[in-house]
């Protein structure tokens, strides 16, 4: 998957997902329950304001001084026999990758997830070259055996499925014939993919946080499939956006609590795994050989910028959850692996306007996402920022605006049009109005009133008001 | 041996660049001004300790069985035969000795026929396997998170990942004196191990009872990946 997955226009895919009732209940469902849990989790601390200063401070902290802790971080896992490959761009990264599973003639690779390598399409590359390779997070195993449908959410990737569309995967690709409930297809998906753990020569992880001053990497999951893909292939690649990395334990540590509560609003999630370099001296178990992936793939380029604060996200998605929009146009419809207000500001940073440009106005600037965020990204912010870059220096603010504000500002440059205007509007719209509200708008305001309810102009315009008040204050002074 | 590093000068120099300045050499660790961590369950008694993770073990559906030193066989075996017996995988690890464990897993259990298979460095590749096959492992817990509920295991040769992974369920023996209030105090002290000049083991698990997943509607299922039924037994060694 690369992080563009469709080649529909923006509006074609809102379209679609809008009419698809049951995601819309999923992912409203959803949103709630992970909303509430996190609240609880929030509250539970009691100063929980306190805890996303703390987060936000380390991760600027980081920021400002990244290539000091990328520099201490290679140092430290080369010292314990990893190897480091920096990679500027996707290709590099996936190049390596597959160079060293070639050189171990590796055929068949285990993945936990990982966004990254989503986003730098390293499973293609791989495939390409012929191995097989098996994700094994249970929600990405669904898409994968689901033809490889796109995900949907960064933590629940397959929240738009239904468990009898699971089991019909199921059944059609891996010969499943038992019922649709959740316990049995998670057993069957356990049954599987053990055989396929116990038989990979290569496992391949994503990385939640790395800690420079011990090389170590950190991977959270519920089920347990990042440390079966540690503990069994000889060989072991970890993938990492340049930006994941802490000083010491100390500030993993906050930063675990803070994305676990986030995230799913548990205190800490079943498996937290530090893994430091190869398996030691002695050691039975592990990967003899590991290899550390820093891709930068974009990254760079947001450091230094009015975008920087963005790389502070720890992808726990409680702003995918507490999005209004996202809860009705559902993930596919941002064409980004990743969506939700993150995605919306991440993806044109990280794969440009051209493809990405309609997914800031995917957002009602409520700030919703702002107050969720554990690390305090001002979210809706730079949703704003990128409107402006959009419209300013790059020219290119979508049409509807575009022809609104060249109307607008037609008639209000003539004060004749503007007189009129205003004075007809009231009288225009009142066959449309119904208590103060329209609800049914014509052309352009369609689109509006087909989900709300639109005010109806006042009757009395501003300035006719004005001169009257005016009028009335003057006698009431005299 | 130490491992190869490619392409980071360039990479770094790039990183700086975009910061706006010149690559920096030193960098002091921070004085965080906000420090809630250190705040949470503070002034608690270890009895209070016990209390949460009383409480969170209901949360995370683990089991907590209490003993005392003395009934720790006798629970241990309880726990075992509620599991459904043998085949078992243990750590290579002198507290099963120091906890009065000897009888129990070198006599009662092979004279109950129950398969016992003790992590060997020595084996090799054939721990994995007998790992996998284990109905049941069982460790103990290096530190004790009483605030999550999580037990924390250092790996090292005697003492593989695979034991608490593989098997179809965990137990984790909780020595009282271990639990601390929350993550905070184990990230110290592994930061302290680092600086006694130890080296920091290859794995270090944190887990909370058994593996589960919400990744079909939001349904919660227990036992994915890992372990499907976790319990811990926590001993008052105090």
């Amino acid at each position: 998957m690369a992080m563009k997955f469709s080649t529909e226009d923006f509006k074609e895919r809102i379209k679609e997902n809008i009419g698809d009732d049951f995601m819309r209940k999923a992912v409203a469902g959803a949103q709630e329950r992970l909303h509430t849990r996190r609240l609880d989790a929030a509250e539970e601390l009691g100063n929980w304001e306190e805890w996303r200063s703390h987060g936000e401070e380390i991760r600027q902290h980081v920021l400002e001084n990244l290539d000091y802790y990328l520099h201490q971080l290679s140092e430290n896992v080369a010292s314990r026999g990893g190897h480091v490959f920096f990679a500027k761009t996707g290709e590099e990264a996936s190049r390596y990758i597959k160079e060293v599973i070639q050189k171990k003639e590796g055929k068949k690779v285990v993945k936990s997830k990982s966004m990254v390598t989503e986003e730098i399409h390293l499973n293609a590359c791989l495939e390409e070259a012929g191995c097989e390779v098996i994700e094994t997070d249970l929600g990405e195993y669904i898409l994968q055996v689901d033809d490889h449908d796109p995900p949907s959410h960064i933590v629940a990737p397959a929240l738009h499925k239904n468990k009898e569309q699971i089991r019909d995967v199921f059944a059609q690709k891996l010969d499943y014939d038992r019922t649709s409930k959740p316990e049995e297809l998670a057993m069957h998906a356990r049954e599987m993919l053990r055989k396929e753990f116990l038989t990979a020569d290569i496992g391949i992880t994503g990385c939640n946080f790395a800690i420079a001053e011990t090389g170590s990497v950190t991977l959270v999951t519920n089920e347990g499939n990042a440390r079966l893909v540690s503990a069994l292939p000889k060989t072991q690649i970890t993938v990492m956006g340049m930006e994941r990395i802490v000083p010491s334990f100390e500030e993993f540590e906050v930063l675990v609590s803070l994305l676990t509560r986030s995230a799913v609003g548990q205190k800490l999630t079943s498996y937290v795994t530090a893994l430091t370099g190869p398996q030691g001296e002695g050691d039975v178990d592990g990967p003899e050989d590991f290899h550390l992936v820093i891709v930068d793939n974009g990254r760079s380029r947001i450091l230094g910028t009015e975008f920087q604060s963005v790389l502070q996200c720890i992808r726990c998605a409680a702003c995918v959850n507490v999005c209004p929009v996202y809860r009705h146009i559902g993930g596919h419809s941002y064409g980004s692996i990743y969506s939700g207000p993150i995605g919306a500001v991440l993806s044109p940073l990280l794969g440009g306007y051209d493809d990405f440009k309609e997914l800031p106005y995917a957002s009602t600037l409520c700030a919703a996402c702002t107050d969720a965020c554990p690390v305090k990204i001002p979210l809706h912010e730079l949703l704003h920022k990128h409107r402006q870059v959009i419209v300013e220096k790059e020219g290119r603010a979508p049409v509807s605006e575009k022809l609104a504000m060249k109307a607008f500002g037609l008639g209000a440059a003539s004060n004749p049009l503007y007189q009129m205007g205003s004075k007809v509007a009231s009288t225009v719209m009142k066959p449309l109005t119904k208590n103060d509200r329209i609800s049914k708008g014509p052309g352009p305001l369609k689109a509006w009133t087909e989900l709300r309810e639109f005010p109806a102009p006042e009757k009395e315009r501003f300035r006719d008001w004005f001169t009257h008040h005016q009028k009335e204050k003057g006698d009431g002074k005299s | 041996m130490s491992g190869t590093i490619q392409n980071r000068d360039a990479f770094l120099a790039n990183v700086a660049s975009s910061l706006g300045r010149e690559r920096k050499q030193r960098v002091e660790r921070p004085v965080w001004k906000f420090q809630p961590q250190h705040h949470v369950l503070k002034d608690a008694s270890q009895e209070e300790l016990v209390e949460v993770l009383r409480s969170q073990c209901r949360l995370i559906h683990a089991e907590l069985i209490e003993t005392s030193l003395a009934d720790l066989p006798k629970r241990l075996a309880a726990a075992v035969n509620l599991y459904g017996g043998g085949p078992l995988s243990l750590w290579k690890d002198e507290r099963f000795s120091g906890f009065g464990l000897d009888e129990l897993i070198h006599k009662q259990w092979p004279a109950e026929k129950k398969e016992v298979n003790i992590w060997d460095p020595v084996l090799g590749e054939k721990n994995i396997e007998l790992a996998e096959k284990a109905n049941i492992g069982i460790t103990f817990s290096d530190m004790t998170l009483a605030e999550s509920g999580t037990v924390v295991l250092f790996s090292s040769p005697d003492k593989g990942r695979s034991v608490s992974l593989l098997p179809k369920q965990y137990i984790a023996i909780i020595p009282k004196s271990t639990i601390v209030p929350r993550i905070t105090q184990a990230a110290e002290a592994i930061r302290g191990k680092i600086e006694g000049g130890e080296v920091v083991p290859s794995c270090i698990n944190f887990i909370t009872g058994p593996s589960n997943s919400a990744d079909i509607e939001m349904n919660l299922v227990i036992g994915v990946h890992g372990p499907v039924k976790a319990a811990y037994i926590l001993v008052n060694d105090c």
